[in-house]
């Protein structure tokens, strides 16, 4: 009796060895991995941003903490001081305030756009891959055509036509993001479908929904959230670039993109010193690089670490 | 024969998409209100009184079929309605403004994709060594960065600091009022072509130096996708079993990886081609406007601003179908050289 206790667990360490063996394998990898070590600093420390921006800038207007305070009128950016750590910028809004505030901003339009994409994408994707036929086909000709068109140039017209707003930015950005995700979860759902255990999910009795959600996606997911965390940074970005162009969030609203269209007129200083207002586009910028420079490592971490034809190389 | 019957497959595929880029378009039509739309067809100020007369005569109120068949007939006659931002008929401005943009790509393009193969396949070649590390964070830095701060950063220091050493906009103002007077024909409208066949040096340098931050921000930016992709394919190509019978054979290292592993693993960088021209359309938009080039780019944000519908329209038509074309190219390319996509 003991000893068939024994070789039970000595299989069932055997059987669990690969597996474990994986597991270690991938820690290590990221582990050994400085760059998504970085990534992730980087990304605790906008978290952080985010989570403390009341106490880092205490709102001047509690009601609505996105606006950014202004001190005075006159449109000469003022340079860093005591009162304002980063200076002001054209029209005397603090740039300190603007910075830490368009933080939660930039969090905002990256996980409502990557969410809502995801979603979408994740049940037309499955659809499509799923049912195959008309329904596939009609789906895939409306992602081909999505997809031949530029994000930036189709997200513009968006807004153009939608009104300018920043909830509008994000509308946008789904209505062009989705495309990518249902596509390729139609593939990866088209290689697992023809697998053993989908068949013999089947063969008892499963749903269609009990077999796309329980056995199809869980096995076709890891590609689409890689692609997911390296689309926050890549959708905060043309956000962000919609904003300079002047098509984003309200003048004065707490928007890293905006900041730096308010920065256009005061690239070059006074005579003599060229470099009198280099604050006023610097800052925001280092912050718009490093938050989307933060979710790009963290998803190439994830992509050697979860794509095993990329992992062993 | 196997070529003719893939190529007109292939031009088959490209109805439907071009139906569904005008359905797009259409939609995007419809998302303004007909009063809206009324307002491309006021060209005097008293006709603002009759605006429900403009939105009855131009049928904006009609059933969407209706209106869709009517818009996609004036679409095939040349029609796209008229700029309010360029004071042109759309497919006029659009030829008015596409020299400038392509000058832009005609020099970027070529940078990207040789740069970006290069240190692509020489990361590759040198996986896991300091070179690879180097180019490997050169690429992600590329495309974190937002192309807006990218070209203002790249004027504060070139522009301010070294003052007026790399200007924004086309061209000086001596070489644009040279360009505009009657003995320099315009042959092309592209500057610095025109410059040479005008045999005019100066201006072709002049144009040159206005040239090189505007392609310096797209190159550094977009490189890094064509890097990306040509080090993973570049990868794949040096783990194949050719490359093993080319070294057992005795070819030398230069050999191996300059005729069989990177020949073969440009393969994915054409087939992303298409999308890289997507990309580089995207970058023009906010290149041109931070220098100031008057370019199909800087036409359309400025239209997007001023709520110019037609052009914005356009700008998507455009788009639309420029992808379809470089993608068409790419793949009968690919029919070409290799006769398992014919034979498929």
């Amino acid at each position: 009796m003991r000893l068939e206790i024994l070789e039970k667990k000595e299989e069932l360490k055997k059987r669990a060895e690969p597996r474990f063996k994986e597991l270690k394998f991938s820690i290590s990898r990221i582990r050994k991995s400085p760059l998504s070590m970085v990534g992730f600093c980087i990304i605790l420390f906008f978290v952080g941003i985010a989570m403390l921006a009341p106490v880092i800038a205490p709102p001047k207007y509690p009601h609505d903490p996105y606006k950014i305070p202004r001190y005075g009128y006159s449109t000469t950016p003022k340079p860093p001081s005591w009162e304002h750590p980063f200076g002001t910028t054209e029209g005397q809004y603090d740039i300190f305030y603007g910075v830490v505030w368009g933080t939660r901003t930039a969090f905002r339009i990256g996980f409502m756009v990557v969410g809502s994409i995801l979603i979408i994408g994740i049940l037309l994707g499955s659809v499509s891959g799923y049912y195959g036929g008309i329904v596939d086909e009609i789906i895939m000709r409306i992602v081909d055509t999505f997809m031949s068109l530029p994000t930036l140039i189709l997200a513009m017209a968006l807004v153009t036509a939608l009104g300018r707003s920043l909830d509008n930015v994000m509308i946008a950005l789904i209505i062009v993001g989705w495309p990518a995700y249902a596509r390729l979860v139609r593939g990866e759902i088209l290689s697992v479908r023809e697998e053993t255990y989908v068949e013999a999910a089947r063969a008892t009795g499963v749903s269609d929904a009990g077999i796309i959600f329980k056995h199809v996606l869980p096995n076709a997911i890891y590609p689409v959230l890689i692609m997911g965390s390296l689309d926050i940074g890549a959708m905060v970005l043309t956000a962000a670039a919609l904003s300079f162009l002047g098509l984003g969030a309200p003048i004065g609203y707490a928007d890293w993109g905006q900041m730096i269209s308010f920065a256009r007129n005061w690239i070059v200083g006074p005579p003599g010193k060229p470099l009198a207002y280099w604050y006023t586009v610097t800052i925001p910028g280092i912050f718009i690089l490093l938050f989307v420079l933060g979710w790009n490592l963290l998803g190439d971490a994830f992509r050697d670490i979860l794509d095993p034809k990329m992992r062993r190389r | 024969m196997k070529m003719l019957n893939y190529i007109i497959r292939r031009l088959l595929l490209i109805i439907p998409v071009l139906i569904g880029v005008s359905l797009i378009i259409f939609m995007l039509l419809l998302l303004f209100s007909p009063e809206q739309r009324a307002a491309v067809f006021v060209t005097d100020v008293k006709q603002l009184r009759n605006i429900q007369g403009i939105i009855a005569k131009h049928g904006l109120d009609a059933p969407i079929y209706v209106q869709y068949f009517r818009w996609i007939s004036q679409l095939f006659q040349g029609n796209l309605g008229w700029s309010k931002t360029a004071e042109k008929p759309v497919l006029e401005a659009f030829f008015y403004f596409l020299p400038t943009t392509m000058e832009l790509a005609l020099f970027s393009a070529p940078l990207i994709i040789f740069i970006g193969i290069y240190l692509g396949s020489l990361s590759a070649v040198h996986k896991d060594k300091p070179i690879d590390h180097v180019s490997r964070v050169f690429a992600i830095v590329g495309w974190s960065l937002p192309t807006f701060w990218l070209g203002l950063m790249l004027l504060m220091i070139f522009y301010g600091y070294f003052s007026g050493l790399l200007p924004p906009e086309a061209l000086g103002v001596e070489a644009s009022l040279a360009v505009k007077s009657k003995e320099f024909i315009r042959f092309t409208r592209i500057n610095t072509i025109d410059a040479l066949l005008n045999g005019k040096l100066w201006i072709f340098f002049d144009a040159l130096r206005h040239l090189v931050l505007p392609v310096l921000t797209l190159t550094i930016i977009d490189c890094a996708m064509v890097m990306r992709i040509m080090r993973s394919s570049m990868l794949e190509a040096l783990g194949k079993g050719y490359i093993l019978t080319a070294r057992a054979k005795g070819a030398d290292e230069r050999t191996v990886i300059k005729k069989h592993a990177r020949r073969n693993a440009m393969i994915p960088v054409v087939t992303v081609s298409g999308y890289l021209f997507a990309l580089l359309m995207s970058g023009v938009v906010i290149t041109e406007t931070i220098f100031n080039r008057k370019g199909l780019g800087w036409w359309w944000a400025r239209a997007a601003i001023q709520l110019d519908i037609p052009a914005v329209l356009g700008a998507v038509l455009f788009n639309g179908i420029l992808f379809v074309l470089t993608n068409l190219v790419v793949d009968l390319l690919y029919a070409y050289f290799d006769p398992r996509v014919r034979l498929g």
